[in-house]
């Protein structure tokens, strides 16, 4: 019997029962839909992140509090102003390339309106280190930073907030009591999913928002070295500056590329969990599929029977019910990985998750519904293989 | 396409040399179905064994199908011992050189007439087209030329008996195998169809092997092997 011969006996069976061909099917369907789009999710989460943190500009080191080990969660900063002066004089090749900054929560006002914004202390060289450009106005000076001067830059959704339709250079906001005036507001990032808002900023001297939080910390100090190949002189340069005044445990020197491995290989586990819990449901559709075989094969005892007194051999019978079971699953997973793209992309498009379909997810959907016809197929069709025809033939 | 082996043409159609088969039912529980049961089957030739229920009559039909492999004994079809040969060769056998009809007519319910006559050449190589044409030619014999898309339920049972006949007939087979043809039918279709399985045995030198109880359908045979509790007791040429 060919392989067409078979395909297509598969197909006359599996169309003289549709109900139950596509119950059986909706059960692989769904795993495979939830495969598709868990890990869709997954990646799109995994992407969006680490293309948060590539955003800040490449060639970055981050000097962070604690011994850099990101599992324990935040640790209370050690850093005062006068180490970012430290890093930078130990920097080869001129100053200005490191930047520190304090960040807080406050309500920000300004002629009746108000929200609670992210509220950055700066030194005067932050921008341009994290790379992010001023849209009007101009960014905050060094003697700003030097005086404390209670001038702010704002996040372009801060602006809008505050201030309607108009100008906001030379208003005033008001953080608490106190209040800045605004000297410029920064280009449009865009809104991501996960992280704060960086549009609903509001930037002031770092001098400034210590004396606003009543706290002499700095949170971090960023690096940006002069190029990729810099990067390791200006860790151990930055590293050494801060063993002089603090413990090994207070503080780490790591790269932007760490951090997007480091993040990245978390959400590349969260991925895989998400993918395996979806799978789940896939293995439970393949139970099903091995279920209604055993039905189908005990139902049609008779006709195997009858198969073999006209000629069929073991393998055409064993083969005939093992192309069924790999039909029912192939089709829900050809199904499901349709309905799982579309679903992926209705929620790229609407929900605030982002979702990515990955040709791996695709490859895994197909590859495993079809193993899931073949491994659960195999038990029912090797019994009806063996069945006896004499018995089969006289069986009710 | 009778499957036959040049090398042993001369052998009979087919022997049955002391075959012997018991059934293992339970520790200590034997089923003597055949006790040394030996005939011939030449080629062209009209068989009917006959005996009462539990005589060992089905016992020997499944192994005459080559569906059963003796306890002892051997069952060659020109000349081949069946216990020598494995499923392929067993499959091969049966596709090519045996037509059954069974009682119960064992038609397949979801397909049509032509369907279920195109069965069992699904089991050889031959295009599509060519199944269509042998099983449209093989259901006009049986005359049936009418009914081709109907399905079994919509079939009386004396057509559902030509149909089998028509499927049992289109791979050309050596030997037509028949348990019971006529009882699941009244009297008068019954006669019909052992008429029709008496022409085609005629007409294409097929050998018609009739198992059966019904004296009527016995004397019809030009031979008679009778089946008693596994032994044949009598073996009469008319």
């Amino acid at each position: 019997m060919s392989l067409r011969e078979s395909l297509r006996v598969a197909m006359q069976a599996l169309r003289a029962n549709r109900l139950r061909s596509a119950l059986t099917t909706l059960g692989v369907l769904i795993g495979v839909l939830s495969v598709v789009l868990l890990v869709a999710i997954g990646q799109g989460a995994r992407s969006e992140i680490t293309g948060a943190i590539e955003g800040l500009g490449s060639n970055l080191l981050f000097v962070l509090p604690g011994d850099g080990d990101f599992g324990g969660g935040p640790q209370r900063s050690s850093f005062v102003a006068d180490d970012i002066e430290r890093v930078d004089r130990s920097l080869p090749g001129g100053e200005g390339r490191a930047a520190g900054y304090v960040i807080g929560a406050e309500a920000v006002q300004a002629e009746g309106n108000r929200f609670n914004a992210t509220v950055f202390g700066i030194t005067e060289n932050y921008l341009g280190v994290v790379d992010r450009t001023i849209a009007r106005g101009q960014s905050l000076s060094r003697s700003d930073v030097a005086t404390g001067r209670r001038v702010a830059v704002l996040g372009a959704s801060s602006a809008e907030t505050l201030f309607p339709g108009q100008d906001p250079i030379g208003r005033t906001v008001s953080l608490g009591a106190i209040r800045y005036r605004v000297v410029g507001v920064l280009e449009r990032v865009g809104t991501t999913a996960f992280g704060p808002d960086v549009d609903r900023q509001v930037l002031i001297p770092i001098s400034a928002a210590q004396r606003l939080f009543g706290s002499t910390r700095v949170d971090a100090i960023f690096v940006r070295a002069e190029s990729t190949v810099g990067i390791e002189a200006d860790r151990e340069a930055a590293r050494s500056a801060l063993a002089e005044r603090l413990e090994e445990d207070e503080f780490s020197v790591v790269s932007q590329d760490e951090i997007i491995g480091v993040v990245g290989d978390i959400l590349q586990i969260l991925t895989w969990v998400l993918a395996a819990i979806a799978g789940i449901s896939l293995l439970v559709g393949g139970v099903g599929v091995s279920n209604i075989m055993l039905v189908s094969v005990s139902e049609r005892t008779r006709e195997i029977g009858l198969r073999k007194a006209l000629g069929a051999r073991t393998r055409d019978i064993t083969r005939q019910f093992l192309f069924e079971a790999v039909a029912l699953t192939g089709l829900g997973g050809v199904v499901g990985l349709a309905l799982g793209i579309g679903a992926a992309e209705l929620v790229a498009a609407f929900a605030p998750v982002p979702a990515e379909v990955t040709w791996w997810s695709i490859a895994l959907a197909l590859g495993v519904s079809v193993l899931v016809g073949l491994v659960f197929g195999v038990l029912p069709a090797r019994r009806a293989g063996q069945l006896d025809p004499v018995t089969a033939l006289r069986h009710e | 396409m009778s499957g036959q082996d040049p090398a042993v043409d001369d052998a009979p159609l087919l022997t049955a040399d002391d075959v012997t088969r018991v059934y293992t039912l339970g520790r200590d529980n034997e089923v003597h179905a055949l006790r040394g049961v030996s005939f011939t089957v030449d080629r062209g030739e009209h068989v009917a064994i006959v005996g009462s229920s539990g005589s060992g009559k089905s016992t020997l039909l499944n192994l005459l199908g080559a569906l059963d492999r003796p306890t002892s004994g051997h069952v060659r079809y020109h000349g081949r011992d069946v216990r020598d040969m494995d499923d392929a060769e067993l499959a091969r056998l049966r596709n090519g050189s045996i037509g059954f009809v069974f009682q119960s007519f064992q038609l397949l319910p979801r397909l049509t007439a032509l369907d279920n006559v195109i069965l069992p050449l699904v089991y050889r190589s031959s295009s599509p087209r060519e199944r269509r044409e042998r099983a449209t030619a093989a259901l006009e014999q049986v005359g049936l030329a009418d009914r081709i898309t109907h399905r079994p339920g919509e079939l009386s049972g004396g057509q559902q008996q030509r149909v089998a006949i028509a499927r049992a007939l289109v791979t050309e087979p050596a030997l037509l195998l028949a348990d019971e043809p006529t009882g699941n039918l009244d009297t008068r279709t019954g006669e019909e169809i052992m008429t029709l399985l008496e022409e085609l045995h005629r007409d294409r030198g097929t050998a018609l092997v009739v198992i059966t109880h019904e004296a009527e359908v016995a004397a019809r045979a030009a031979r008679r092997i009778e089946l008693r509790d596994g032994r044949i007791v009598t073996e009469v040429a008319a």
